[in-house]
């Protein structure tokens, strides 16, 4: 018996804390808001946190969409030849690119490159007493430090995530065309006819957009909450990467469910 | 106390009571600090001398008491009157808490550039004056991970003064620096504080270094102030924390030994009867 009220009092305990940390989540988004002017007044402190969170993931992002384009050929034309349908090989890998798997794989790449980064960077920054330092000489360390961070991952999110289904639907070209012998035309036409600018391309830029808007949060929220030590550092980059993740896939779902709901 | 009658108070804490939960750290503490002196606040470690640094600073909020710097209660500032009151005041902490993604001049820069409007290159003229008084002009181009444990507090220190601050309080600048770095931090404290008519507050157990700096010193232990007065004082003084503590005694007023069991008991000895002899 008193194992059960254990488990339940742990069961609470935690539903507690975790709603705890939502809401202080959902302040700290605000006290970001408030505090975001300096981060547009002062554009090249953005544009530094841009170039080390956006810049810095180019290749593991350009190089993933390649990857992952040509897997998408491969194995699509596998399945479609035998329908005789291999012409719609680019429209397979242009929708699924463009809808899903540009910004859902972006953004799970983007939480473990530049999220993992801005969280260890502010922990670190705590754990070293540098945002106290900063709090002390009258500089809003959420103004300073955090807003910066914040909008950095928010405008990278929708450019790394086009380039990757850019990267991607080349990949796919050369699987298709250079391997498979598809006829170019017949990829690019079939492509070009069947993706649609509203539905498609600006629903994953949405998309991407939304995910940027999630991960930044968990990353500059769980780097500004870390416990100020090692462990605590290094626990605060292992749930960012893993609460991020979960809210991408968690996200698209109710994304995709209320987009396909909105273009029948 | 200092001679308060003469110069006025920068800072005054009047009954200050401050708790981390049920743990009472300061227990009704009353000091001043007049304007132009170096004060010393010493203790040893746990004994509530940051806590005390972070009242002044408006990072901590009294339990009861009030805190005044420059006769503002700093209890009662909003966030607003907070920064316009730390602007005015400058903080060296423990490990230096230099920035380190910017170079020794950038840290310097940092506080001109974020208050001031000044033009590029005075910015430059005044960062390398600040360098230059603590002797590290050479070290404008580094990063902080270049620089030795001694080099970089000195840093710290130049950026503490970046903005003539009117109030500077140091976190244990001497600790973990060797004796040439910790003579050299020490005058350059003295200096700082003479050169700029600034008022220092310094938190430390470092006694003997400080007796040689500082003007007046209080001592603080669970919370209290035990013992206090000028460096002439405190060395002829007969108080026994203040003794312990100057003439390093292993034992006395501050146990030597954590509270524990008796020491045979724990090791299972039992004294032996005059009957077994």
């Amino acid at each position: 018996m008193q194992k059960i009220l254990n488990i339940i009092r742990g069961l609470g305990f935690r539903t507690i804390e975790t709603l705890w940390r939502f809401g202080a989540m959902v302040r700290f988004s605000g006290l970001i808001l408030l505090h975001s002017g300096m981060s547009f007044r002062r554009i090249s402190l953005t544009i530094r946190e841009i170039y080390f969170s956006g810049v810095m993931s180019l290749v593991i992002i350009m190089v993933s969409g390649m990857f992952v384009g040509m897997v998408l050929s491969l194995q699509g034309y596998d399945t479609l030849q035998k329908y005789g349908a291999q012409e719609q090989m680019g429209v397979l890998t242009a929708l699924s690119l463009v809808r899903e798997l540009g910004p859902v794989v972006t953004g799970l790449l983007f939480a473990s490159r530049a999220g993992s980064a801005i969280t260890a960077g502010i922990g670190l920054m705590k754990a070293t007493e540098q945002l106290k330092a900063m709090d002390m000489m009258a500089v809003d360390p959420i103004a300073r430090v955090v807003a910066p961070r914040f909008w950095a991952g928010v405008v990278s999110m929708p450019f790394l995530a086009a380039l990757f289904s850019v990267c991607g639907i080349l990949g796919g070209y050369l699987v298709a065309v250079l391997l498979t012998g598809i006829d170019s035309g017949v990829f690019w036409g079939n492509m070009q006819s069947a993706v649609d600018v509203r539905y498609d391309i600006l629903n994953g830029v949405i998309k991407s957009f939304i995910f940027g808007i999630a991960i930044s949060i968990i990353a500059t929220f769980e780097g500004f909450d870390a416990e100020p030590t090692a462990e605590g550092v290094s626990a605060a980059t292992t749930r960012t990467v893993v609460t991020a993740a979960l809210s991408v896939l968690a996200l698209d779902l109710m994304l995709t469910a209320f987009m396909l709901r909105t273009s029948s | 106390m200092p001679d308060t009658n003469s110069i006025t108070p920068l800072v005054e804490i009047d009954k200050v009571d401050f708790s981390y939960g049920k743990r009472a750290i300061l227990k009704g503490i009353s000091l001043s600090v007049p304007q132009g002196k170096v004060v010393a606040i010493m203790g040893g470690s746990g004994c509530g001398k940051t806590t005390l640094l972070r009242l002044i600073g408006g990072q901590l909020i009294a339990s009861s008491g009030v805190v005044r710097v420059g006769g503002q209660d700093v209890g009662k500032l909003d966030r607003d009157g907070l920064y316009d009151m730390r602007r005015k005041m400058g903080m060296l902490f423990q490990f230096g808490a230099l920035f380190t993604d910017m170079t020794v001049f950038e840290n310097i820069a940092f506080q001109l550039r974020e208050h001031t409007d000044l033009p590029e290159e005075m910015i430059r003229d005044l960062v390398l004056m600040k360098l230059n008084a603590v002797g590290l002009r050479g070290t404008a181009k580094l990063f902080p991970s270049e620089l030795s444990g001694g080099m970089a507090r000195r840093v710290a220190l130049a950026r503490a003064v970046a903005l003539d601050p009117m109030l500077i309080m140091y976190d244990e600048p001497f600790a973990g620096l060797d004796p040439i770095s910790l003579a050299v931090v020490g005058q350059t404290i003295r200096k700082l504080n003479d050169a700029l008519g600034g008022t220092s507050i310094v938190v430390t157990h470092d006694v003997m270094e400080s007796l040689q700096i500082v003007d007046y010193l209080y001592f603080i232990s669970d919370g209290r102030i035990v013992g206090q007065g000028t460096p002439d004082e405190i060395r002829a003084s007969t108080e026994p924390y203040v003794r312990q503590f100057v003439h390093s005694e292993m034992d006395g007023p501050v146990p030597f030994h954590y509270p524990a069991a008796a020491y045979a008991d724990e090791l299972g000895l039992t004294p032996l009867k005059s009957s077994d002899c």
